[in-house]
């Protein structure tokens, strides 16, 4: 029989993960206001204009209204607040 | 998952190729039913018409209408799984389960543990010997690291640098350089879509100390130190940082060969300027490594030739332009820029900031010049903003000089040069690690 080696584990240490819950979701979303959120990745201002669109088409009662963050990748926490403050919902896009 | 923190449901739309990648971020959130909506890889370059086509068609991932996920996404109500979350603690041990050596090699392949070269399996007594490179105490936390902007911090130890140090097969006498690295904070494994790897240059007394190459070849796979140091640098940031699994913690869409190992030494005795510490505010009797975030392109040339001009700035106009350059130049190309006139370093990254430019249109048409750039242009920071003021078909600078680094390195078998794309990110101390 081959000799048995130990040897070390060579990865790191992960952070302990915390539960979150989502928030309640909308019965309707007829006349909500649903912040369309731009992640400043190439092109998808071009996509969230054409999902405006689709809403204006097919559920014209929704009230949508675009959104970016002041830079790539950094969170925003007054951008967040401005969606907390008088959103009803939010869709990211098109994001990693 | 912060605005659903704050109340607000969201839904996130992602190319499909990110499908497994967002999941995970959202498990390791804590919030493993975040809702996603997905729709066809790329958006970029697409036309409103194929952009609205994947609207009004189906999500690849869930197979449905991609309307019906977004919608039912921000509408249906939550079942019990939304509303408990997930918490749980993830360990690591600190030793594998003993095993035949050809087993191990086999499980660290499977674990996506190495580069795919064959490594030293870390054993207790190969630890040992590394963990003696240096005063600090093996349960000593060295830093953090993550693969992106977005996914959580792993921490670690001065003992599990050493085992990714034992696995790249570097000495002990080189363990405060990967200790330094490990502790810069900067990733080597960077998860971007670009591939980008990082570039470590060693400046100091121990460069000599412990045999670092900065002559023929240094580069390249011809010098042991430079070589597994860099080779520890990688795999340490992969391992250490939570992985570097491709469509997981990974998706550099070509990869980059600089992610074997890509560490080397300045040619200060040899070099006419002022070593790349010193610039950095170091003492010269410091020893120091300086990371480089990119290497995404790479130039090459000789000289300075008389066409010197035309050369750098035909280099500079087919880089990247996000991403300013490191210029690595043989001893003799540095020698002949100072026979031209440019006595230090800094008056040439000065010549090569005055003159590096390209069209505004070009310049804003760049991919990550839009994502990464542009924002801070509307948002009124400069140099962007005064940028983004230009007409189309005017001439903009691309750099700031503090942006472009020169180091001296090469055997001085030829008066060759690199320019390499790298922003340094920081210039850690190793001596604090010796």
């Amino acid at each position: 029989m081959a000799d048995l080696l130990t040897v070390h584990d060579p990865r790191g240490y992960p952070p302990k993960v915390t539960g979150k819950r989502l928030a309640a979701r909308l019965d309707k979303l007829d006349g909500k206001l649903v912040y369309l959120v731009d992640c400043l990745f190439d092109n998808s201002e071009v996509f969230l204009e054409q999902l405006q669109h689709w809403f204006e088409e097919h559920l014209p009662g929704v009230q949508l209204k675009h959104i970016k963050p002041r830079e790539s990748w950094v969170d925003d926490p007054d951008m967040r607040a401005a969606i907390a403050a008088d959103g009803d919902a939010a869709i990211l896009g098109v994001g990693l | 998952m912060a605005l659903e923190e704050a109340g607000v449901p969201t839904v996130a739309v992602h190319t499909h190729v990110f499908a497994r990648l967002v999941r995970s971020v959202a498990l390791a959130n804590g919030m493993p039913t975040t809702r996603q909506a997905f729709v066809p890889q790329p958006i970029v370059d697409r036309t409103p018409e194929q952009l609205r086509s994947y609207i009004e068609g189906a999500d690849p991932i869930s197979k449905r209408p991609f309307m019906q996920e977004l919608i039912e996404g921000l509408t249906k109500p939550l079942d019990e799984g939304d509303l408990k979350g997930v918490s749980f603690e993830r360990t690591t041990p600190r030793l594998v389960e003993p095993d035949t050596e050809d087993n191990l090699r086999q499980l660290f392949i499977d674990n996506h543990w190495t580069d795919n070269l064959p490594i030293i399996l870390p054993t207790e007594e190969r630890v040992a010997q590394m963990l003696a490179g240096t005063s600090h105490p093996a349960d000593k936390v060295v830093g953090k690291l993550r693969p992106t902007m977005f996914r959580e911090y792993w921490e670690f130890t001065v003992e599990k640098v050493a085992v990714n140090a034992v696995m790249a097969g570097a000495r002990p006498e080189y363990f405060p350089v990967i200790l330094a690295l490990a502790a810069s904070g900067q990733t080597a494994r960077s998860s971007s879509t670009n591939s980008f790897s990082v570039m470590a240059v060693v400046n100091g007394p121990i460069r000599k100390e412990i045999g670092m190459g900065d002559g023929v070849g240094a580069m390249g796979p011809y010098n042991h130190a430079n070589a597994t140091i860099g080779r520890a640098y990688n795999l340490l940031s992969q391992n250490l940082q939570g992985g570097s699994v491709p469509g997981d913690t990974y998706m550099g869409t070509l990869g980059n060969w600089y992610n074997y190992s890509a560490t080397f030494a300045e040619a200060e005795e040899r070099s006419p300027w002022a070593p790349l510490h010193v610039q950095k505010g170091f003492q010269s009797t410091d020893s120091t490594a300086s990371v480089f975030f990119g290497g995404w392109y790479t130039h090459a040339g000789y000289g300075p030739r008389d066409t010197w001009k035309e050369k750098f700035l035909h280099s500079f106009a087919a880089a990247e332009h996000y991403l300013p350059p490191v210029l690595v130049f043989d001893p003799i190309v540095a020698r002949g820029f100072v026979e031209l006139g440019f006595d230090t370093k800094e008056s040439l990254a000065q010549w090569c900031a005055d003159n590096a430019k390209v069209s505004a249109r070009e310049y804003w048409d760049n991919q990550w010049v839009k994502t990464l750039l542009h924002p801070l242009a509307v948002a009124g920071v400069e140099p962007h903003a005064t940028r983004l003021k230009a007409a189309p078909g005017d001439l903009i600078n691309m750099y700031q000089p503090e942006d472009i680094t020169i180091v001296v390195a090469g055997g001085e078998t030829q008066g060759a040069w690199k320019m390499i794309g790298g922003r340094c990110t920081n210039t850690v101390l190793i001596d604090a690690w010796r």
